[in-house]
């Protein structure tokens, strides 16, 4: 392994992972914050350091149709996008899971409008959390590297073969120099076998895929799908395994930090899970009895784990970074109420909204729902909270 | 659970990635769709074909040079009425199909 981390922009580490991948096709269209990643492809490609088709296509909505189309041919396929562009691929990205096309989209996390806003929060792939894709969150630049070869790896698994989102939090991630190991060639090769399918289109073994799907089938095909995403828990926890053996790096569907003995437990996705571990860290020096836990696998929702990191707590704080319009909770308290409802001696959940559209989430936040968090759930009123707005 | 519906297949039985043969359309026949089909009238039919250009299902057959009619294939025509719409003599009639 190359011991020593260089510095480089994230963005191009999973550039850079991509072609290590030797991915065979990129077809992308650019779109903030998301840009630097099929900027430095294209470069790549351009300059004969990677062997892949580069399809600069109109739209998003072309993209992910040139990629569903590529995968279902047998390539290796990448795209990656953002916010609007992740909303004008919404009608292909629900066919790409039960085409079974193992497509890896690397979406920098930026809100969706209106109003217009660049910056980060997970408007954009909560949008599409229930179409069927695999769905990862790294929370640093060597994760988002890793996270990038592991979902080839997951993703095209004989018995897997779906789509996978890797998410990296926009400019948090996307835009900073942080030290990164990338890995050499040989190690990539070792953990990464070429792309095999028989789910293609084979001029020796003729094939129709996007097939109509009447009412006599439709319920059938619904049920395969998502049969298939819930079993690939499985084979991911396998693909973090041989990928710590190779390169020592130890991934988990659920990530935890300093929670066995924790009264109140906050519940993060993506980057901030590291200002969390600071604020934590900060919280125990006093004495606080207060941990983390970080969701890395958001599909398909690792439930056993997460009910046994969150059980043995009081009270969890779920960090959400998305609004549902129209109902009091956002979307991971939604889920993690639901998996603990009915579970004995259930900790109770305040759901707390932050970092909307690019606003800073500090470590001073982190203390302030903590300290929210177990005030609201002993007068058991109102537990959501839009933190910091101002009204 | 036992099949209790319309339902085709079963969920293990269906093939990954939900795809099929080239050419199994000609298996799913979508004539029972129709509520009206097209009923031609070979006295007045000049063998124009427009009926057979117009279909957009590609159901009307060439009957040859010695019957010198085109008739729709009831077991895919879904009964949009394009081809009696369309007939320069007004010899095709869409009639309704009683249950």
């Amino acid at each position: 392994m190359a011991n020593k981390p260089i510095g480089i922009e994230v963005s191009l580490a999973v550039a850079e992972a991509v072609k290590l991948c030797d991915t065979d096709v990129v077809a992308a269209y650019p779109i903030t914050p998301q840009t630097h990643i099929v900027e430095h492809l294209s470069e790549l490609v351009a300059d004969g350091h990677l062997d892949a088709a580069y399809i600069p296509v109109e739209s998003e909505h072309s993209a992910m149709s040139s990629c569903i189309g590529s995968s279902a041919a047998g390539a290796r396929t990448f795209t990656a996008t953002s916010s609007q562009g992740l909303a004008l691929m919404n009608e292909m990205i629900y066919i790409a899971p039960v085409l079974r096309t193992p497509i890896v989209l690397a979406v920098a996390n930026r809100a969706l409008s209106a109003p217009i806003n660049i910056w980060n929060d997970h408007s954009d792939i909560m949008s599409v959390r229930d179409a069927g894709w695999i769905a990862v969150f790294a929370e640093n630049g060597q994760e988002a590297l890793d996270l990038t070869i592991m979902s080839f790896r997951i993703g095209e698994h004989p018995e897997v073969r779906l789509p996978v989102s890797m998410n990296i939090d926009g400019f948090t991630l996307s835009h900073f120099i942080e030290p990164i190991l990338i890995p050499e060639k040989s190690q990539v090769d070792a953990f990464l076998p070429p792309f095999e399918t028989d789910i293609k289109l084979d001029l020796k073994n003729p094939m129709s895929m996007g097939l109509l799907g009447s009412p006599e089938t439709y319920t059938e095909v619904k049920k395969a799908t998502d049969d298939i995403l819930l079993g690939s828990q499985k084979i991911i926890e396998q693909v973090f395994a041989e990928f710590e053996k190779v390169f020592g790096r130890k991934y988990n569907p659920v990530e935890t930090y300093r929670h066995e003995d924790a009264e109140t437990i906050i519940l993060t996705m993506g980057s901030i899970s590291e200002t969390a571990m600071t604020a934590v860290d900060e919280m125990r020096e006093k004495g606080r009895k207060v941990g983390l836990v970080r969701i890395r696998l958001w599909r398909p929702l690792p439930v056993k784990q997460l009910q046994a990191a969150l059980g043995k707590a009081e009270t969890v704080a779920v960090v959400d970074r998305h609004v549902v319009m129209g109902v009091p909770e956002g979307p991971v308290a939604l889920e993690v109420k639901s998996l603990l409802y009915g579970t004995p001696n259930a900790p109770k959940v305040c759901n707390f909204i932050l970092g909307l559209g690019g606003r800073d989430v500090r470590r001073a936040d982190f203390k302030y729902i903590a300290e929210r968090a177990q005030a609201l759930a002993k007068d058991g009123q109102n537990r959501f909270e839009i933190v910091g707005v101002y009204e | 659970m036992d099949k209790n519906n319309d339902a085709l297949m079963k969920v293990k039985d269906l093939p990954a990635g939900f795809r099929a043969k080239p050419g199994s359309t000609v298996d799913f026949k979508t004539g029972d769709w129709r509520s009206i089909r097209p009923v031609l009238d070979k006295e007045k039919c000049i063998y124009c074909g427009f009926c057979y250009i117009y279909c957009p299902d590609g159901v009307y057959q060439d009957q040859g040079p010695e019957e010198k009619h085109y008739i729709a294939d009831l077991d895919f025509c879904k009964g949009c009425g394009v081809c009696a719409h369309e007939c320069p003599k007004k010899c095709i009639t869409m009639v309704l199909e009683e249950v």
